[in-house]
């Protein structure tokens, strides 16, 4: 086993003095000499445990004061500190009356056992699970090779990859819980060794594939995640979370889909937030079928039509066909649950 | 041979309960009544090494910790098919804390396309090289990456279909042997026969050949079904991997390990290393798991042995995760073609069966003998191929054979019943002659409520519901080389002695149940010590066989013992020990109630410290269907699944299978729920979830852990009902046999056979997943 140090984080400050990399630059560059961040550590230490990571340090910022707390104002919205625990908001009140999707989502995120190592920072920043990136075998594109063994026409084993965006690296985002906080238009509060501090929304924080394949977020090195806000909800907003998944006990997304809408009186639904997790590299919000859903009745029949628009543009590969009628009846289905 | 006439229960209780007379050896104990009859046999006794289970203070073989102790690791290939021109080791022999280490040399066989070269072929990703011993385990693992290997890379093959083609890279160029610890059971697989590839085809088992003429049986059908099944490769997964603690002392070698046969392993490890089996002592106190993958000493037990002599110190040497899934066997996979005739009325007329699969770059792909013998017809043909691959090799895996068999063949009967225009138990009830599953098929239906299903595809609404039924066989195998010894201290303790290891079933608590009926005692006054080399030789836990096995010995050594016993306590009384019982721990009198001695105090009347007797498996009474211990009868099972099927969704669950099963004269109804509990969550998983997938291009699985290998947790296992139907036969002085396979052969086929009710559409591949379901629907192309 390769041997690291370990560095005990007091402050933020501390913390970001310490850090030289990210684990997605060292996963990319494979200097042998990162200093990386740990929170829950969960997706770390896989990697060092496949072998794929061998970082010279490891700073844990997991006892960092002041990063565990949930607020919740009525007015100012909900703001969940980076290393609050899937088990702390899966229990948290606040966060099922008000915040319905992200409950069911975090709920379905892993299993308890992990759900109470776990915290709400790593989980968002967390790498894909292709089996692919995750072999030692194989030299994939993430890992600054030069080629996508799943995208393969004849060998790709590509059953639970991307039908979106799928052109480069066709792995999907690992967190399901961001599938449901892109929905709340959730922001994530980033702050940097200058002591800056930016607030980023969800749709910007993630970064495809097309983009940049060494990375799946636009967290740089010398940055930390301090706390995830979510703006309050507005009067009439319902919200709903699907996640389909091969085994119900433990297991990673086959498509998952949140719905956050304001519905008015006559089950109208007036604006709609709809995400699609599991379906592209990354958190994929569909327009397609938020639009299809403006101002539209909640009924079977444009649910039906919003979730054939937002698999309109899913172009599948060898083996994951199926992920299309699976999305468009989870669709449907989350769509039919704000009524 | 003395002989006696004895009168034993025979059939089935509440069916067709009756009496027959056997003459059996003068020496057997007489005839146990049925089981309501009797004390300890039959019931649910807990397990005894239950308690030490569950704390933690079972030790594993993983858990051996010996002074002075080393850890090993394997060196294994990174690819998938080369000649190895060089291996170097200086970077690893230099780390510090690095022992020795010790790299796999060829020993050239005649004929062999790489005679000369230094090393083995590397013809499958993960094949054993050699190995590391160090101060730790993480040691060891960093010694392991500083090893070079330099390949010349060949083409390969993964894909079984490829294999087949002409012009496909060729895994081996010559005759290859089947490995003893292979994937089928019976049936003979020739690796000399065939070409490229495709090796066999393997036409006959014990049960015979072809039977009658097919073409006629074809002609004189008025129905028929033709279809092909294909199943994936389907790896074991126990929770405790492959694995060997090697003690090498000057006079004995002592091998701790996770195996379901000691005394193979023993005779394995005494003909590697050239030393008498007096000398080799292999313990398994407690099995993590095997399903038929542990019979062997594998690479792992020589290679542990191997840096134990270089180092003069004891070796630790366990698989991880990812080394159990590549290369300690798996279920091959198949592609089946079946075709089965018959007459308007039902009569089949015949079954034709062709099939290739997978092991790999080992033999052993064969789909059983189920189409053969489940259904009588006279007009019967298998060919059974086997498809090299790039592969890790195949092993015994749960019924080899037959439950990739079943899953076939037990779809094409409902296709058949179905147009036939007959329920799919009717059409059973017709065509199955066996006795017992007809029982099962009745009581069975009745707990499932089996009334209640609907014509295949009839169900509205997203989310269908589907029934099923699966049928299977399996033969009563006896291990003749069983051996047990009881000993009576003269304290009150007794014992019993012998190889035979516990795989994790219960074989310890029944060897104690039977002990205690016949001597009159509680379970609790037994101490079983089994799984050690230096006892009396018991059978390997495989095909079904321990409790048939070993049972009846140690049942009639546990009579010897006793009649000794008595004999010392009638010279005492002095009278006749034939007068004398034992019950409820005291030594009585038939015809004198006064008299009567605690157990205990009769033990103190022995002149040695001990009442020793070994006793080995006698024949069958009535003998054997063949004289190598396949028994009369077969172990018998019908197993109905109920499913729901989401058509918008593609998923299937199941939610519930009954599970009526046989096993001879069942011993502790507890333990043979556990273990159908066992072989239907994995009849789950194969029909559902496993599925061993390895990259096409590179020859690497790229699922080999738990996270994307899928097995199902607590959610996924549906409700499990068991059914045990007594069944009495007459053939032992215990009259019992094992569940271990049967549990597991039916249930795919039955899920299927659900599956198909709930959709009108039948799914002829394993695992039946969300893909395979829209497929079905046409809701994707």
């Amino acid at each position: 086993m390769n041997k690291f140090s370990w560095y005990e984080a007091k402050s933020i400050e501390d913390a970001l003095q310490q850090v030289n990399s990210t684990v997605s630059e060292e996963l990319y560059q494979h200097t042998n000499k990162a200093t990386v961040f740990k929170s829950g550590g969960i997706d770390v230490f896989d990697w060092v445990k496949e072998g794929l990571l061998q970082p010279q340090k490891i700073i844990n910022i997991r006892n960092i004061p002041g990063l565990d707390k949930i607020n919740f104002d009525s007015k100012k919205g909900l703001r969940i500190g980076s290393n609050v625990t899937l088990a702390e908001l899966a229990s948290n009140a606040e966060i099922k009356e008000n915040y319905l999707a992200l409950h069911q989502a975090v709920n379905h995120a892993a299993t308890p056992q992990l759900r109470n190592i776990s915290t709400l920072g790593g989980n968002i920043a967390q790498r894909n699970r292709c089996w692919y990136f995750r072999s030692t075998d194989h030299d994939c594109f993430r890992k600054g090779g030069d080629r996508c063994f799943a995208r393969h026409s004849e060998n790709g084993e590509n059953e639970n990859h991307a039908i979106i965006d799928n052109g480069s690296c066709v792995s999907v985002h690992a967190s399901s819980i961001s599938t449901a906080l892109m929905a709340f238009n959730a922001n994530v509060v980033i702050i940097n060794s200058e002591g800056e501090k930016k607030t980023v929304s969800m749709d910007d924080f993630f970064v495809t594939a097309s983009k940049d394949l060494a990375m799946e977020n636009i967290l740089q090195a010398k940055e930390i995640i301090t706390e995830i806000s979510i703006p309050a909800p507005a009067k009439n907003t319902k919200s709903a979370y699907i996640k389909q998944v091969a085994r119900e006990s433990y297991d990673w997304s086959l498509g998952d889909v949140a719905v956050v809408a304001e519905v008015s009186g006559n089950n109208t639904c007036r604006s709609a937030s709809i995400v699609l997790g599991a379906a592209a590299p990354v958190p994929y919000r569909s327009k397609e079928a938020q639009q299809a859903m403006e101002d539209k009745t909640i009924n079977s029949e444009n649910a039906t039509a919003a979730s054939k628009a937002a698999m309109k543009i899913a172009r599948p590969l060898t083996k994951n066909g199926y992920k299309v009628p699976l999305f468009e009846a989870t669709i449907k289905q989350a769509i039919l649950e704000i009524s | 041979m003395d002989t006696r006439k004895d009168k034993f229960p025979h059939g089935i209780p509440g069916h067709n309960l009756s009496e027959i007379e056997r003459e059996i050896p003068i020496e057997e104990p007489p005839a146990w009544p049925i089981n309501k009859e009797l004390k300890v046999i039959g019931k649910r006794v807990s397990r005894i090494d239950a308690h030490d289970k569950v704390t933690g203070k079972a030790k594993f073989t993983s858990d051996m910790k010996l002074p002075g102790m080393l850890y090993a690791k394997m060196l294994r290939s990174n690819v998938p098919h080369a000649e190895i021109t060089g291996i170097d080791i200086s970077k690893a022999k230099s780390l510090p804390g690095v022992h020795a280490i010790h790299l796999i040399e060829n020993a050239p066989k005649e004929g062999e396309e790489n005679k000369g070269s230094k090393y083995p072929m590397v013809k499958y990703a993960g094949q054993p090289l050699g190995g590391v011993a160090a101060e730790s385990l993480e040691i060891a693992k960093d010694a392991i990456k500083l090893i070079e290997v330099n390949y010349q890379i060949k083409p390969f093959v993964i894909d079984m279909e490829k294999a087949m083609e002409i012009g496909a890279p060729i895994v081996f160029d010559v005759p290859i042997e089947q490995q003893a610890d292979g994937g089928d059971v019976g049936e003979v697989h020739d690796g000399s026969k065939g070409k490229g590839n495709v090796r066999g085809p393997s036409t006959s088992s014990f049960f015979g050949g072809p039977r009658g003429d097919l073409a006629k049986g074809f002609e004189e059908a008025e129905v028929v079904v033709e279809n092909t099944y294909r199943t994936q490769v389907h790896t074991h997964m126990p929770l405790e991997t492959h694995g060997v603690v090697v003690d090498w002392k000057t006079d004995v070698m002592t091998v701790y390990a996770s195996t379901q046969n000691t005394a193979n392993v023993r005779n394995e490890m005494a003909s590697i290393f050239n030393l008498p089996k007096s000398k080799v002592r292999v313990v398994c106190e407690y099995m993590g798991g095997g399903f038929g993958a542990k019979h062997s000493a594998g690479s792992y037990g020589p290679m542990a042995a191997n840096l134990a002599k270089k180092t003069g110190r004891p070796v630790w040497l366990m698989l991880d995760r990812k080394e159990e899934h590549i290369a300690e066997g798996n279920r091959p996979s198949s592609i089946q073609y079946l075709k089965i005739g018959a007459k308007k009325d039902g009569t089949l007329t015949g079954i034709q069966q062709r099939s290739h699969g997978t092991a790999g770059v080992g033999l052993g792909a064969g789909v059983g003998r189920i189409a053969q013998v489940l259904y009588p017809c006279p007009n019967f043909a298998t060919e059974q191929y086997d498809v090299l691959t790039n592969a890790g090799p195949g092993a015994a895996w749960r019924a080899p054979g037959n439950v990739q068999g079943a899953f076939g063949l037990e779809q094409a009967i409902d296709e058949l019943a179905e147009k036939l225009n007959k329920d799919p138990l009717e059409y059973r009830d017709l065509i199955d002659k066996s006795e017992v599953r007809k029982v099962e098929r009745q009581r069975g239906a009745a707990l499932f409520n089996w009334s209640r299903r609907q014509p295949a595809g009839s169900g509205k609404g997203v989310v269908r519901k589907g029934l099923g039924v699966g049928q299977s066989t399996w033969p009563r195998f006896v291990t003749l080389d069983s051996s047990v010894e009881i000993k009576i201290h003269n304290d009150g303790g007794v014992e019993v002695r012998s190889s035979v290891q516990d795989i994790g079933t219960g074989t310890k608590t029944i060897l104690a149940q039977v002990v205690a009926e016949e001597m009159g005692l509680q379970v609790k006054d037994i101490k079983v010590n089994i799984g050690d080399t230096f006892f009396p030789v018991g059978p390997g836990s495989g095909g079904s066989v321990v409790t048939g096995s070993i049972t009846p010995p140690t049942r009639n050594a546990t009579f010897e013992a006793k009649k000794e016993l008595l004999k010392l306590v009638a010279k005492k009384w002095e009278t006749d020990s034939s007068e004398l019982f034992i019950k409820d721990g005291k030594v009585g009198h038939k015809n004198d109630a006064k008299l009567n001695m605690a157990f205990k105090e009769a033990t103190k009347l022995m002149r040695t410290s001990q009442i020793s007797k070994t006793a080995s498996r006698s024949d069958d009474y009535g003998g054997f269907q063949q004289p190598w211990g396949l028994a009369f009868g077969d172990l018998g099972s019908v197993q109905f699944a109920e499913v729901s099927v989401n058509t918008d969704t593609g998923f299937v669950k199941v939610d519930k299978i009954v599970a009526a099963h046989s096993c001879g004269r069942p011993l502790n109804t507890g333990q043979l729920e556990s273990q159908i509990n066992g072989g239907v969550i994995q009849g789950v998983s194969y029909a559902l979830y496993e599925n061993r997938v390895i990259d096409k291009a590179t020859g690497h699985m790229v699922n080999a852990n738990v996270d994307q290998y899928k097995v199902p947790f607590s959610m996924e296992i549906p409700e499990i009902e068991t059914l045990i139907v007594e069944e009495y036969s007459a053939r032992s002085s215990t009259d019992a046999y094992g569940i271990g396979e049967p549990a597991n052969i039916a249930t795919a086929a039955a899920i299927a056979n659900a599956v198909y009710n709930a959709i009108g559409v039948r799914i002829y591949e394993i695992p039946i997943t969300p893909s395979s379901i829209l497929k079905a629907l046409k809701k994707v192309s």
